[in-house]
């Protein structure tokens, strides 16, 4: 008798205990939110959605695979796999080669002619310049993500390796 | 006074600095060559201001600072520029490095410094900040931080407390100890050109308990100068006392953040070495072109202190300590503890050079096979930043970048006290030296992640905003010829 | 000349896990000392059998998993582990019971989750614990300590090596004429047959502090303790506050009924209460890591083993209150991080 009501009190006790430890801890963060977090953000479009967000909506709910990411590469893969709890699988070849390194775009300031398309194709506003200036990349801020370079008619835009920071 | 003890944490070990302490120090002998690395000071490399066949005089300044945190070099001995090319250097561990070399005619014929000798009461604190520059003054505890871009973060704002480091800790290493000796009158006059440069109230004078000469000389020199705000701390001998972070918390019982600076809480930290040299520069115009090394090791005959012009390479310095002895077997530049080995002696004496150690086995004691770790929690005991290193380990097997993260990884200062007490013989400070940048580039990739989404968030709304601002312009457009539109 | 380079720091202190390994076991002399004393040379036939199975088995796990078979044995945890479980056993139990329970203790509890320093369990209380669960008969059968009037049970050296390697008694014994309970059970079955503190102290298995005999092993532990303390092979935070957890609750309890309820001092010297505390539960492979984490953990210990004692079913409670408070290591340890210099308060 006591003992049982000795157990039932203590258990009581450490409910209450883990209770309190936990009390502050962050809430439940939105699925979507939490693969949006492992997606490396550089807005590429390579995985067909228009953007990182979209793509995390897709894998939410269930319209895309989580090996549609070359910049993420097998880190994000993996990491998509384990909060998904699907098996991990490599980033298919359909949707480009993962990058060895990180690469920014870099403008060959002699040959731009200032058309602005690049200013309008950058999807994180890394670009900057005015319409018949010569433009320039915001190097800290580039994505690596390349949608700048169809654009460009006198293809001035090449891909460098990031600088270190 | 009392003594403060908020470090916890470090260790007492053993110290070797009797057997460089014996003689006095001696002048290095002169040599035909000297090398002058251009960047052997944090930041960035200096940019030159001579070239090949070029004659320069002692003292010249041969370099000057590059826009930033750089600093000026000045040329050792009189002669001619043979070449500015990469050559080997210590400070990049044997690696070529941009260097000036410079062919010594012996003539010693001294560049004309007169202006340099100033009153610095008579200047601004500002302008003696400049003139200190001009000296080519690198912090010389070790890390050859130039000296004015530290004083400039917290140039009399507020008065900052000046705290001069003299607390020696590293086991092998004896020139500050040699310095405050031999040359204690050059400290309190540089700690008085300081505490003019700071507008500091006052000047703390940190030293360590087992050096009673180096004590009494100082307090001398003090009482000569007869300066009321120059005084003396006694710090317990414990490894890593004289770690900037650790003696401010062991003299002033505070903390520096672990983000922000010693100017962030009011305390700018100078070595001892660095307060001499500023005395050299502005009393007699000598430039910083020669430090005190300490030669030391059961690898060398002789071990000693030897005022050592920059640039002169370290097999002339072992020569002078009577060569190697047959036990000789790694070459340290630095202490026992955070030391960096090299793998070959035709290297020049740089700034940062305090300390030569020829090491035999006997100093090295040979590590036993590496064990797993049990967690018996003799590192978190002996971590002078509170850290768990035994929870690192775990974390970095395989690499958790959260848990790293959470459990301070990035605030290990590397001073290798987990390392030296582990039963298990691994080598966790060259764990953590080596995860340390993985962790800061992964926290950096999230904030960067975190900044282009940002970017590209607001981007598609503004895109939104201006694709609505457009639609309704046209419907204004519309509305004046047709019938009014249905919205 | 050129040298080959290493990484700093260049001096390493000399410390290796076999050192310490070595002075837990010399410091566990005293206590096997007085045990011989006391109860005979039985306990030694079982540190010997269980050592010996400790070396194969640990020999046979490392081949197994194709690690270097020398350094770990010479690290010498597989033998602490067999001394602790053979101090829990009866000295005359059958000598499969200590090949079996220290063979899972090494195997399954030690090296199936990666061996050295990766077991979540204290190995010794893992297999104390399977073989309490699975033969307690022959884990009750203890002797009585000597001192008591019952020399004319006490057995030979040959007998107690054919008593072990048998599992019968010589021909002019009987296990009831031979075996007593310990004073913990003694206690536990006079309260239940309704005697009050005071009757139930006064039959002969208890000695002026705690069990006959006992209190004096106890004695010789805590004097084992004291030495791996100074010599900084253990930190005071996990026996003291071990301890203090023990005595709290028996103190508070003693005072709420003294006639029910056994005092402070009989708890800390009798059963396992200090060897627990400096030997078992300082285990800092499975034990919390941090500091205030080892504050914690003790304390959970000392509470639980006075929970377990006074109300549970078994006779001792020690080793299921380490082996619960295993469990709670990984929650410990992530909410005891210590503040990091330079790091708000």
């Amino acid at each position: 008798m006591i003992t049982a009501l000795l157990t039932v009190i203590i258990l009581a006790a450490l409910a209450g205990v883990a209770t309190v430890a936990t009390r502050g801890a962050p809430r439940e963060i939105a699925l979507v939110d939490r693969i949006d977090a492992l997606l490396p953000q550089t807005q590429c479009r390579r995985c067909t959605f228009e953007g990182c967000r979209p793509y995390a909506e897709a894998i939410a709910q269930g319209a895309a695979d989580i090996n549609q990411c070359p910049p993420g590469g097998e880190r994000t893969a993996q990491a998509l796999a384990s909060l998904m709890g699907v098996a991990p699988k490599p980033v298919g070849k359909e949707y480009g080669v993962v990058p060895d390194y990180p690469a920014v775009a870099f403008i060959k300031e002699e040959s731009c002619i200032g058309c602005t398309k690049c200013i309008q194709a950058c999807p994180v506003d890394a670009i900057v310049g005015a319409s018949r200036y010569m433009h320039t990349v915001i190097a800290a801020d580039c994505t690596g993500c390349e949608l700048c370079i169809p654009p460009c008619p006198v293809d001035c835009i090449v891909m460098q390796p990031a600088p270190a920071r | 006074m009392t003594t403060t003890e908020l470090l916890t944490g470090g260790l007492r070990i053993e110290a070797h600095k009797r057997r460089s302490t014996k003689a006095s120090v001696r002048a290095a002998r002169l040599i035909e060559r000297y090398v002058i690395p251009l960047d052997q000071h944090s930041g960035l490399p200096a940019l030159p201001l001579v070239k090949p066949a070029d004659r320069v005089r002692m003292f010249q300044p041969i370099a000057q600072p590059a826009p930033g945190i750089s600093a000026w070099l000045h040329s050792p001995v009189s002669g001619e520029v043979l070449a500015i090319e990469p050559r080997p250097a210590p400070h990049r561990l044997g690696a070529p490095t941009m260097s000036i070399v410079i062919a010594n005619d012996g003539r010693d014929e001294r560049f004309d410094n007169a202006a340099a000798v100033v009153s610095f009461e008579q200047i601004s604190p500002a302008e003696a900040c400049e003139h200190i520059a001009r000296g080519g003054i690198v912090g010389l505890g070790g890390a050859a931080f130039p000296t004015a871009n530290k004083l400039e973060s917290s140039l009399c704002e507020n008065g900052p407390q000046l705290l001069l480091n003299g607390a020696e800790c590293e086991p092998y290493i004896s020139c500050d100890e040699m310095l405050m000796r031999e040359r204690a009158d050059d400290i309190v006059f540089g700690a008085r050109a300081l505490l003019h440069a700071l507008c500091a109230p006052n000047c703390t004078i940190a030293i360590e308990d087992d050096v009673p000469e180096a004590q009494t000389a100082l307090r001398l020199a003090i009482e000569k100068a007869a300066d009321a705000r120059i005084r003396i701390k006694v710090v317990p001998a414990i490894y890593p006392a004289g770690g900037e972070r650790q003696l401010i918390a062991t003299v002033f019982g505070v903390e520096v953040p672990h983000d922000g600076f010693p100017a962030d809480i009011g305390v700018v930290c100078q070595n001892v070495g660095t307060a001499a040299a500023i005395a050299r520069w502005i009393r007699d115009g000598q430039p910083l072109v020669s430090r005190i090394v300490t030669v030391t090791g059961d690898g060398v005959s002789e071990a000693g202190n030897w005022e050592t012009r920059i640039g002169t390479p370290f097999s002339s310095l072992i020569a002078d300590s009577g060569g190697y002895t047959e036990r000789m077997s790694r070459l340290i530049m630095g202490g026992s503890m955070m030391g960096t080995s090299l793998p070959h002696d035709d290297l020049p004496v740089v700034k940062a050079t305090n300390c030569i150690i020829a090491a035999s086995a006997l100093d090295l004691q040979p590590r036993g096979p590496e064990m797993p770790c049990i967690r018996c929690g003799n590192c978190s005991q002996a971590c002078p930043a509170f850290l768990l290193p035994q929870q690192l380990h775990w974390y970095l097997q395989p690499f958790d970048s959260e848990q790293l993260s959470r459990h301070g990884l990035l605030d290990c200062i590397e001073c290798g006290c987990c390392d030296y007490v582990c039963p298990s013989q691994i080598p966790l400070a060259e764990r953590f030296r080596e995860a340390k940048p993985l962790l800061a580039r992964e926290l950096d990739a999230h904030l960067t992640a975190d900044a282009a989404r940002a970017r590209f968030h607001s981007r598609n709304e503004r895109l939104a905003r201006l694709e609505a601002e457009h639609r309704a312009k046209l419907a204004e457009k519309r509305r004046p010829k047709g019938e009014p539109s249905s919205t | 000349m050129t040298f080959p380079t290493a990484p700093a720091p260049h001096v390493v202190a000399h410390d290796s896990v076999g050192r310490v390994m070595r002075i837990v076991l010399y410091a566990l002399v005293p206590t096997v000392a007085l045990h011989v004393v006391f109860f005979g040379v039985g306990l030694l036939v079982q540190i010997a059998l269980g050592a010996a199975t400790a070396l194969l088995t640990e020999a046979l796990a490392l081949r197994l998993r194709q690690k270097p078979i020398e350094p770990f044995l010479k690290d010498g945890s597989a033998i602490v582990t067999a001394v602790l479980l053979a101090l829990c056993l009866p000295p005359l139990a059958p000598w499969w019971l200590v090949v079996s329970g220290t063979a899972f203790a090494i195997l399954l509890a030690k090296h199936l989750y990666g061996g050295l320093g990766r077991n979540p369990f204290n190995p010794a209380m893992v297999g104390y614990a399977v073989l309490l669960v699975s033969f307690p008969v022959q884990l009750l059968q203890w002797l009585p300590p000597s001192g008591m009037d019952i020399e004319q049970t006490r057995l030979s050296i040959g007998e107690t090596l054919q008593t072990i390697l048998t599992g019968s008694l010589p021909s002019r014994l009987t296990w009831d004429a031979v075996t007593s309970p310990t004073p913990l059970d003694a206690l536990r079955t006079h309260l239940k047959m309704g005697m009050t503190m005071a009757e139930a102290q006064a039959a002969p298995v208890f000695g002026a502090l705690g069990g006959r005999g006992w209190e004096w092993i106890n004695l010789a532990t805590l004097a084992g303790g004291i030495v791996l303390y100074a010599l900084h092979i253990i930190r005071w935070h996990i026996p003291v506050a071990m301890l203090s957890a023990i005595v709290v609750c028996a103190s508070l309890m003693y005072m709420v009924d003294p006639g029910a309820y056994a005092g402070p001092i009989f708890h800390l010297t009798s059963g396992a209460s200090l060897l627990g505390a400096f030997f078992i539960a300082t285990d800092p492979t499975s034990a919390a890591t941090s500091d205030r984490g080892r504050l914690i953990y003790g304390a959970g210990i000392g509470v639980l083993t006075y929970v377990i004692r006074t109300w549970g079913g078994y006779p001792d409670g020690v080793a299921f209150a380490v082996l619960l408070m295993n469990l709670s290591v990984p929650l410990i340890d992530r909410y005891t991080i210590p503040r990091v210099y330079g790091h708000a308060r």
